[in-house]
């Protein structure tokens, strides 16, 4: 055992010394909570990055260079995402890093990055993350804010005013718990119920008898993410509930009609992004190309659906390759200043114009307002 | 000249901290390195508890989260300096630990496991939800502590991974020492006896449930105290560093190194730190090998470590 | 009224699949004295294992019997490999080794199926049906039969056969067990075999309800170690009780105080309890050896 030992100890300073030998190859970094709490997002990020890296360096690289991405499992642990993104900088050597995918291991890289003036592009939700803009950091979702406001334009478009909510109290569930707070009272909106259930809970049929049963209640919102917005419309349709309800675009992926069960999710809003509607876009729509081209991708890939969080990793890396392209790819510096004159650029999730001001590069248009109905998603507008 | 087994831990790690940048093949390692030191901490903490008086606990990541979340909380709402919030948060650990503690260190086995479980659930609960004070689960930013800036100012040029090596790993061999004083004091001694057995311990007019007592508060103090360090260090926190695994890998920390000593705690932290930094190389196949891991050691070396290595010593001496 | 009837229908749906786990932790310390992290990953594989049989197209039946078997075989498997080992090491180490085993076979797990969520079909549709204004999942009485059914065999087991008394004596005097002639290693085999099929069923019958994934075992862990805890380790009584005391606890809280702290008033009762009740509720007094 002493031997075992002593070798996996040579193998530690082995692995960890072999960061720098290849040359003529572009490196970029990612810390993807591909395990822990935040797998449900994570996995398909991890996958997708991995996917896209082999198609780019199997199209040639960028400008000749094979691009090599580094990427560890942060777990979702916000101290393990600093330890990866000081790795990353330090050890590895790379131009820039994707990742973070709980706001809670974006800030630790955020900050890691920010220090060393690495590009850093983020898939996490929380609006603090751009706001205030700091020179380095960038991101592709939308804002969980943006998410709100999306719902209740739609809740104001249909007249209703009095309105429930039950969140996840994980990071996703609760980050967008509060926006949605802040921002309901500009709709007119009151909230008269506001429950919330641990990500792991089975049952939540205590908390919705408690919604439904309040006075006046006209429409409910789901925010939250993995298996609990499945459980909690399955028990809507136990308690057979029948006010409009939301969810959130933490859930829009057609894994989750599957797990609430078609029937449970009829008649389910949320706002949601392209990625789900491949089918029912324009032809002359300007994200059909690439939403179609990474949906075919990942889905004979994987063997399974795509989802909106998926879609986030494939922008920030559309993002970051076409800057790579543009940039010289040695000097963080200049990429950084590529990624920042993004206009214009199709990505699953919309079409990101970035400025010195905004490093989101996207507004409410993005979103698109799905609706389920007989098992698939249709457009509401 | 012979010199004692505490002066000889000390300058082991005194050794260990001052030489291990020279073998250092990047900037990184000295964040690997700030990182044994702090979780060393944690885990000097756990051999008081575990390795001298024999007690479980399976929550004292709750106590990390304290000192933690009190460098976050405490300059803001108070206005104290965060280096004051440290000392602020290790004396609510200490006071929570003396409260907690008389009534479930009556608890034996995986009683007082349970017990120990529910208390680091709820202080990571009440970290996670109430959003107001703590921002909830994505975290919270912590203050400077400020001290880099003063180093710094009296000539040394020191990068923040460096400072908070050297300083880590101070803090680390003062809590060695102390930890060894304790050892080797009256008090010490009869915490040891404690572990033995604690029907003898109180037959020889040792106050049994005081020791304990002791024993857990000092052992949160200890928790509360690397917890504060981390937060600073990373200049983040969130409610994870309270978590069920976080409890878990202090204790294994400690056991994987040899739950009775000190030197030991600094190995078993050292390993299990690097470990999943050497890990990464088996990508997906990485929580299969660390529970490997977890499990080849502690059938194989079940006293740990470094008394395993030494028993095999000392068995060539006779 | 109704509303009343449905927080207690949600907590018993809920406190059956804890009190499953917790019976599953009372077979194997009974038998060992070791109290099974894992036993939550029993609860995953059963779920995982009878989603990717049925997606594989068997019937759910047979899937789940399939599952059932499995489970067994890797308990088997992890009782020779990790816990016969490390017998008569403390009490930390066979935490830590349960909580690797635990670890590994999340690991493991992620591999072989996938880190998505997944479920299957209930046994006998999702209709739900009405009782005094409240509903319930006829997939809540499977699980809640699952639990009663699991119960009374063991209980009959324990006390009316004597291989069950074998176990029990085998965990209160090892060696005296041995003198008598009682095959230890045996009967530490069949624990884990019969305390990973009883976690796997109480997957199998969940899932629909739950859903699973590779890493839902740790939940289950901790809250059927509480519900064990509370109710006395080592009595399948005290088990049974203390399951769905703490989904009824949970439930009732989450409806009439606070659903964000309802798993502290969990752990807060199990505190209290042991504060006057160090054994727990049912718990057998135990003495210091010296």
């Amino acid at each position: 055992m002493k031997k075992t030992l002593s070798t996996t100890a040579l193998a530690a300073i082995v692995a960890l010394g072999a960061g720098s030998a290849a040359l003529a190859e572009i490196r970029i970094g990612a810390s993807i909570s591909a395990t822990g709490p935040a797998a449900f997002l994570g996995d398909p990020e991890a996958k997708t990055l991995e996917l896209l890296v082999e198609e780019l360096n199997a199209a040639g690289g960028i400008d000749g260079e094979n691009l090599r991405l580094v990427m560890y499992d942060d777990g979702g642990d916000p101290n393990r995402a600093r330890t990866f993104a000081t790795r990353l900088i330090e050890d590895d050597e790379v131009v820039a890093i994707i990742g973070g995918t709980t706001t809670g291991t974006t800030m630790s890289i955020l900050a890691v990055a920010e220090d060393a003036e690495v590009p850093f592009i983020s898939l996490a939700g929380a609006i603090e993350i751009i706001d205030p803009v700091r020179p380095y950091t960038f991101k592709t979702p939308h804002t969980d804010r943006m998410a709100c406001q999306k719902i209740f334009e739609d809740i104001q478009a249909r007249g209703f005013t009095r309105v429930g909510m039950i969140s996840g109290t994980d990071g996703f569930g609760a980050s967008m718990q509060a926006q949605c707070k802040q921002v309901i009272g500009d709709y007119g909106i009151e909230l008269v119920a506001d429950e919330t259930y641990n990500p792991t809970d089975a049952d939540m049929t205590a908390q919705l008898t408690k919604i439904r049963n309040t006075a006046g209640i006209e429409a409910i919102v789901n925010p939250g993410f993995g298996q609990g917005p499945s459980i909690v419309t399955r028990n809507y349709k136990q308690l057979a509930i029948d006010l409009p309800f939301y969810q959130s675009h933490g859930v829009a992926s057609d894994g989750f009609i599957e797990l609430a069960g078609a029937d449970a999710a009829e008649g389910i809003r949320l706002p949601g992004t392209a990625l789900l509607v491949a089918n029912l876009l324009a032809e002359d729509d300007p994200q059909k190309p690439v939403v179609d081209a990474y949906k075919t991708a990942y889905e004979s890939h994987t063997n399974s659906s795509v989802g909106t969080f998926g879609g986030y990793a494939h922008d920030a890396f559309l993002i970051l390759t076409e800057a790579l392209g543009r940039a010289d790819a040695t000097d963080p510096a200049s990429i950084r200043d590529e990624i920042e004159a993004t206009e214009g650029l199709a990505g699953t999730t919309g079409i990101y114009t970035f400025t010195p001001e905004d490093h989101l590069g996207l507004d409410l248009s993005a979103f698109r307002m799905l609706e389920i109905r007989d098992g698939a998603w249709t457009l509401v507008d | 000249m012979r010199i004692s087994p505490k002066t000889a831990t000390l300058l082991v790690l005194a050794v260990l901290v001052a030489l291990s940048p020279f073998f250092f093949p990047s900037n990184f390692y000295y964040r690997i390195g700030s990182l044994m030191f702090v979780n060393a901490i944690a885990v000097i903490g756990i051999v008081i508890l575990t390795g001298y008086a024999g007690q479980i606990s399976l929550g004292h990541a709750g106590f990390a989260g304290i000192g933690a979340y009190a460098c976050a909380l405490a300059p803001v709402h108070l206005g104290l300096h965060p280096g004051i919030a440290v000392f602020l948060g290790a004396a609510i650990s200490g006071v929570l630990a003396w409260m907690v503690g008389r009534p479930i260190l009556r608890l034996k086995g995986y009683y007082l496991g349970v017990a120990t479980l529910g208390f680091g659930i709820l202080v990571s609960m009440i970290l996670t939800n109430e959003r107001d004070l703590t921002r909830g689960p994505d975290g919270i930013d912590v203050p400077d502590l400020g001290l880099r800036a003063l180093v710094n100012g009296l000539g040394l040029n020191l990068s923040n991974g460096q400072f908070w090596y050297f300083f880590s790993g101070i803090c680390m061999i003062l809590g060695a020492w102390i930890a060894l004083n304790l050892f080797n004091s009256p008090a010490g001694r009869a915490l040891r006896a404690l572990h033995g057995s604690e029907v003898a311990a109180r037959t020889v007019g040792v106050d049994v449930a005081r020791m304990k007592l002791q024993a857990f508060v000092i052992s949160a103090v200890y928790a509360s105290i690397s917890g504060s360090l981390l937060a600073l260090q990373n200049r983040f926190v969130s409610p994870d560093i309270a978590g069920f695994m976080h409890s878990i890998e202090m204790v294994t920390m400690a056991v994987l190194g040899g739950v009775g000593s000190v030197l030991g705690a600094v190995i078993g932290a050292g390993i299990l730190t690097l470990l999943p930094q050497v890990l990464t190389i088996f990508a997906e196949y990485e929580q299969l090998v660390l529970g490997l891991v977890m499990m080849l050691v502690m059938i194989f070396l079940r006293e740990g470590l470094l008394p395993s290595i030494l028993k095999r010593f000392r068995g060539r001496d006779e | 009224m109704s509303e009343l009837l449905q927080f207690l229908f949600s907590g018993v749906t809920v406190g059956a699949v804890y009190a499953l786990v917790a019976l599953g932790f009372t077979i194997i310390y009974n038998a060992s004295d070791v109290v099974n992290f894992a036993q939550g990953e029993f609860v995953m594989l059963g779920g995982m294992i009878t989603w990717a049989a049925h997606a594989a197209g068997l019937p759910l039946p047979l899937a789940a019997l399939s599952a059932i078997v499995i489970t067994s075989a890797i308990g088997v498997a992890m009782n020779k490999l990790a816990i016969e080992p490390a017998r008569g090491a403390p009490v930390v180490s066979l935490i830590i080794i349960t909580i690797g085993a635990s670890i590994f076979i999340q690991g493991a797990a992620q591999i072989v199926f996938d880190k998505q969520i997944h479920s299957f079909p209930a046994f006998s549709g999702d209709a739900p049906l009405r009782v005094g204004g409240a509903t319930i999942l006829p997939q809540s009485l499977w699980v809640l039969g699952g639990a009663v059914v699991v119960f009374v065999g063991l209980w009959v087991f324990f006390t009316r056969t004597l291989l069950g008394r074998a176990v029990l004596a085998t965990s209160n005097n090892r060696l005296a067990a041995q003198l008598v002639g009682i095959n230890t290693n045996f009967v530490m085999t069949l624990s884990f075999a019969l305390s990973a099929g009883i976690g796997a069923l109480a997957g199998a019958l969940a899932t629909p309800i739950t859903l699973t994934a590779y890493n839902v075992g740790i939940g289950f862990a901790l809250k059927g170690f509480a519900g064990a805890m509370l109710g006395g380790m080592g009595n399948p009584k005290g088990a049974l009780v203390g399951g769905f005391l703490i989904g009824l606890i949970e439930a009732l809280t989450a409806g009439y105080l606070s659903s964000t702290y309802k798993d502290a008033a969990a752990f807060v009762v199990i505190l209290l309890v042991l504060f006057f009740m160090p054994q727990g509720l049912f718990g057998r007094k135990s003495t210091d050896r010296v």
